[in-house]
Parts: C-alpha cells; structure tokens; sequence
C-alpha cells in the first residue's frame, strides 16, 4: 500500500518568454556577427531582423499564453534557438559563395520566409487541433495519406530526381519533399494502430537466449513495414529516409509493447536488408565505401566520400571554440547549407557550440518522451514519444552520417538545414508536441489549482 | 570594430548558447510533475500488515512535506480524483468531473488498467446524488469495496478501497 500525492505543476509560461528573451538574443547576435565580417553590417536590417524576430516569438508565446497555457515551456525557446542559428549560418554559406566562389545564392532569404510560414503552420495546428485524441480518427486516414506522400515522387511528370534520389516533386516549379510529411501522417498512423493492436503484438511467442520472442503469426505488420523501407530504399534511392521509416516503427512497437526481442528482431531484419542492398545494388555499396573507406586516396579521388572528407577537415579546422562566425571557409564543402550544415556550424562554432546545439535537440526530444509519460491516454503517449523518437533519429542519421560514425545519407537536420518542406514539417511537429504537451499538464494544473 | 572586442563577442556567442542550455535545464529542473509515490510499508512483511489495519493512520511526515495528500475523511463527500493506490498504475491519478469512469483492460475505459485478473470493463464509478457510486459489470473475478464484493451498484465514499485484480484505486479529495 502506498500513498499518492500529487505534485503541483507550474505552467512556466514566464521562464519561457525568459528563454526566448535569451533565444532572441542568439538569433540576433548571430546575425550581427555574420554581417560584420561580411561588411554587410547596417543598423536598419538588422534592427528589422530583431524586431520580426521580436514579433513572430511574442506572438507565439501569447497564442500559447492563450490557447495552450499548460504547453512545455522548453520547446518553443529551444527550437527558435536552433532556428536562428541555422538561418545565420545559411546566409553565412550565402556569403561565402559570393565571395569565394562567385555564385551568386539566395538560401537565406528563403529560408527566412520558410521559417515565418513554418512558425504560422505550428500555430495553424495548436489553434486548429484543440484535443490531440480527435487525430486517432483519422489513423488509417493518416496511413494512406502517408503512403501517398512517399509514393508522389515516383509519379511519372510530377517525381524530380535530383542528385541520384527520387523524393522531390515539382510543385508551381518549387521542389517539395512530401516524405517529409509523411514522416508525420506516419507517426499518427503508427500511433493510433499500434494503440488497438498492441495487446496482440505484445503476446508472448517462443524463448530463445533467455528472450521472449513474439509468435511468428504476429510478425506481420513487422515484415510489412520492413518491406517497404526495402522498397523506398531501392526505388528513390533515398537510404536516410528508410532508416527513419523503419526507425520510426521499431521505436514505436517497442513504446508500445515494452519488448525488446522486436527491437531486436527488427534490428537484424535491416541490418540483413542493409548488407543486402550493399551486394546487390552499387550506388549502395559506394555509399559503404565512402563511409569505410573514406581518407582511402583512390576512394576520394573518384569523388564518393570528398564532401564528407571536407566536412571532416571543415569541423577539425574549427577545433574546440571555432574559427567564428563569418571566419571559416564552409563554402569548401558541397552542400555546406543543407546536408553538411553540421559540419559548417562545427567549423564555424567548433565543437562548443555544437554540443550546445546538439544538447538543445536532446532537450527537445526529452520533452516530448516527457509529455508521453505525463500524458493520459495511450494515443497520445505514442503520439508524444513518436514525434520525439523521430527527431532524435533524424538529428543521429545526420550528425552521424557526418562524422562518420554510420553511412553518409541525404536527410536534413530538423530547423537547422536549409530546406522548405522540412522546415515546414518539423514546425508543424513543434505544434503537435506543444499540444500534446498542454493536455498532459493541464489536468495536473487544473487539479492543483 | 577591434580584435579584441571581435574574440569577445565570438567566445560570448558560445557562452550564450550554452546560457540558454543551461537557463532551460534550470527551468525542467524546476518543472517536476505528476504524482510522489511513497510506501508506506518496510517489505513484504509489514505491507502486508498495513493492509490488514484499518488504515487511518497517516504518517505526520506527510504533512511535513508540505505536499497536498488529500487527507482521509469521510465527513466531506467531495471527491475530487480517483487515485491508484496499488497494482501496475500506482501512482496514477483521474480527476473526477461529472462523467461517470470505466475501469477494464479495454482501452476504451477511463482508466485502462494492463492486469491479467481484471475483465475488459470491470467495474464503473458514477456520480448519483452528488455522492459517488461503484457498479460491478460483470467481471469474471469480481470488485471488491473494502473486501465487500460489489454486485448491485454501492455508495463509494471517500477512504474507500476499491480493489479489482491487483489494482487498488481510491477517492481522493
């Protein structure tokens, strides 16, 4: 027998406007310093700059003050940070282009435009979702449209290859990533599924090594999954995006049945399609190679590992504090303002100020696995930890897919990378978890009250 | 602008991503909630006569933590949450509305409890004459109110125990 109290909940709306009060600083100061050593700096910009930046977070904390008071008062402050950082440092690589190379960019301005209409979608969903449980209707809703989403590209007309992988579309003559979306329609779906089906899947089948195993007739949903990240890394090429895919689900199941012999399961079952694809299929292999065999001289002269090479030597250039903002050279490495931002951010604040950013995501992603334990309904709990698990891969697909640590693949680092479609996508996560988040305190808030 | 002021401001960058690191883990240190859970029992032992007992005896030091623990008495009808006090859920807390709480295994329920001696809508706890009501729905083992099997719908007051299965929920005020 044991007694149970309840502890009182503070809504934290004021240490939030704090933060974003520190937030603000960070996105304006970076600014500032990527101006001045580009002797770009004027007063009237920067101060327009600030005072959008000003407006856009107060706007959101007073929707949030409103329409969602109980809401984590962490993730707004640390997303904006991460945000800001990654729009200095895309004009920075804008820059650096003009100056060393002579090509003429436009990233940062768009992507400032991105981030204004990302910021308005997670405001879209906090104001349009009032009750996160209404979305378990529309789980196989969410599962079609997700399915779609990952499919457009390969729609003959509409599908553009860029670079090899087949996941953009071509939109009013935008390239749009819809599996970017999907990613999302796919946690919802994984959610409300595995909410009504876990009792069968969490059923106790053989034991091998001191491990239950599931019963083989349940493996079902498993091999389905695993089948089509098979299928999306075959067809669009696109090795991150089926990594996340099936990540995503494993994670999930496992959340949901608290067994670990399908982690394992699911584990051996990539791992065995991964050595697979590297057999059969050499765009794969060389992505293994470059990774294995990356300072190989003949591996980096026929060109499959020179990015990640220069990324290297762009982040050990920066060291422990960095060369500065606005010092370094990020225009050596190809794709220094989407894929290897990490490495330019590396070069540019060393490795002091990517922990920083690295702690920041890590934040984020402890807040939703928060709001999934704190959170009533089971719907919402797989809801929560879905959407953080998948940062938290997402953000380690990248970072390390850049030092090294696993194979190079084409994903984008959530706020910080530039690209539309994944601003948009990850903004609208931010929405959901800010929601989710409000209902798993305000019932405590309200209790205590 | 100088040298000096320009490796200021490049090292105060670092020091200010890191203050805002810092500042938000002091905020989540700060932003603990949900619900203390604290046994009242040394060991099997001693549970297992606490269980025995009549529980009317509160610790004092429960007072003393200065944290709200909804003091037993049966005087005040108004029950304001429906606490789980044993089994798998422990700790778990529903405030109490108008609506009346499923308790099962089903996932429909109000409170959805993962315990293989309870039936999938075991028992329902109902507001009637602005007191609280517990009904049995037919379960295969039974809801017991303070070790009195419930068949017809019972008064369910707070301090009560309501156990079904392993699980032990309460009415809080």
């Amino acid at each position: 027998m044991a007694t149970v109290a309840e502890l009182e909940v503070r809504t934290g709306r004021r240490a939030e406007l704090a933060l974003l009060g520190i937030a603000w600083v960070i996105i304006v100061l970076s600014r500032a310093l990527v101006d001045y050593h580009a002797d770009f700096l004027e007063l009237a910009p920067l101060a327009i700059y600030g005072g959008g930046a000003a407006a856009l977070m107060l706007a959101c904390h007073l929707i949030i003050r409103r329409y969602a008071p109980s809401a984590d008062p962490v993730l707004l402050p640390a997303v904006f940070a991460i945000n800001g950082v990654g729009l200095a440092m895309i004009r920075r690589i804008d820059f650096a282009y003009a100056q060393y190379r002579g090509r003429e960019t436009d990233f940062g301005a768009a992507q400032i435009g991105w981030t204004i209409a990302g910021v308005i979608l997670a405001m879209a969903v906090i104001l349009v979702i009032r009750d996160h449980r209404k979305l378990r209707r529309f789980t196989y809703t969410a599962g079609v449209v997700g399915l779609v989403l990952y499919l457009l590209p390969l729609v003959p007309g509409l599908g553009v290859e860029i670079n090899g992988a087949r996941i953009w579309i071509d939109v009013f003559g935008r390239s749009l990533q819809p599996g970017e979306f999907a990613k999302i329609a796919m946690v919802v779906f994984f959610a409300g599924y595995l909410v009504t089906n876990r009792d069968t899947l969490a059923l106790a089948g053989p034991k091998i090594l001191g491990l239950r195993f599931p019963r083989p007739r349940d493996m079902g949903p498993l091999l389905v999954v695993w089948a089509a990240a098979l299928l999306l890394m075959i067809y669009q090429r696109d090795l991150g995006a089926s990594l996340l895919f099936f990540g995503i689900f494993l994670g999930m199941l496992y959340v949901a049945t608290q067994r670990i012999s399908w982690v394992i399961t699911g584990v051996a079952l990539f791992g065995v399609g991964a050595v697979a694809a590297g057999i059969v299929f050499p765009h794969v292999r060389s992505r293994y190679d470059a990774w294995l065999h990356a300072l190989d001289p003949e591996v980096y002269s026929s060109g499959t590992s020179e990015q990640l090479v220069r990324g290297l030597f762009g982040m050990a250039s920066g060291g422990l504090f960095g060369t500065g903002l606005g010092q370094g050279r990020p225009d050596l490495v190809p794709y220094a303002e989407s894929d290897f931002i990490i490495a330019s951010i590396g070069e540019e604040l060393g490795l002091t100020g990517l922990m920083a950013l690295l702690v920041l995501y890590l934040i984020v992603v402890q807040r939703a696995f928060r709001t999934s334990i704190g959170v009533r309904d089971g719907f919402g709990k797989l809801l929560a930890a879905g959407l953080g698990f998948s940062l938290a891969l997402q953000v380690f697909i990248v970072v390390g897919g850049v030092t090294r640590v696993i194979p190079l693949t084409g994903l984008t680092t959530p706020w910080l990378a530039y690209g539309g479609s994944s601003m948009l996508a990850n903004w609208i996560v931010v929405g959901l978890l800010l929601r989710v988040s409000d209902q798993a305190r305000r019932a405590r808030t309200e209790a205590s009250a | 602008m100088s040298e000096i002021s320009i490796t200021l401001l490049r090292f105060g960058f670092l020091i200010l991503l890191w203050a805002l690191v810092l500042a938000a883990i002091g905020v989540l240190r700060a932003d603990l909630y949900g619900t203390r859970v604290t046994s009242r029992g040394r060991g099997r032992e001693a549970r297992r006569k606490a269980d025995a007992r009549t529980d009317k005896v509160a610790a004092p030091s429960r007072s003393a933590t200065g944290i709200r623990t909804g003091s037993i008495s049966t005087r005040d009808e108004t029950a304001a949450h429906l606490a789980v006090t044993a089994g798998a859920l422990k700790g778990t807390t529903i405030p109490l509305g108008s609506a009346p709480i499923l308790v099962g295994r089903s996932p429909t329920c109000t409170l959805v409890i993962d315990d293989d001696y309870c039936s999938a809508k075991h028992c329902r706890i109902f507001p009637e004459d602005g007191g609280w009501k517990v009904e049995d729905l037919g379960s295969t083992n039974g809801t017991f109110l303070d070790n009195q099997r419930v068949d017809d719908p019972m008064p369910f007051k707070r301090g009560d125990k309501l156990r079904l299965g392993a699980t032990t929920v309460e009415l809080r005020g």
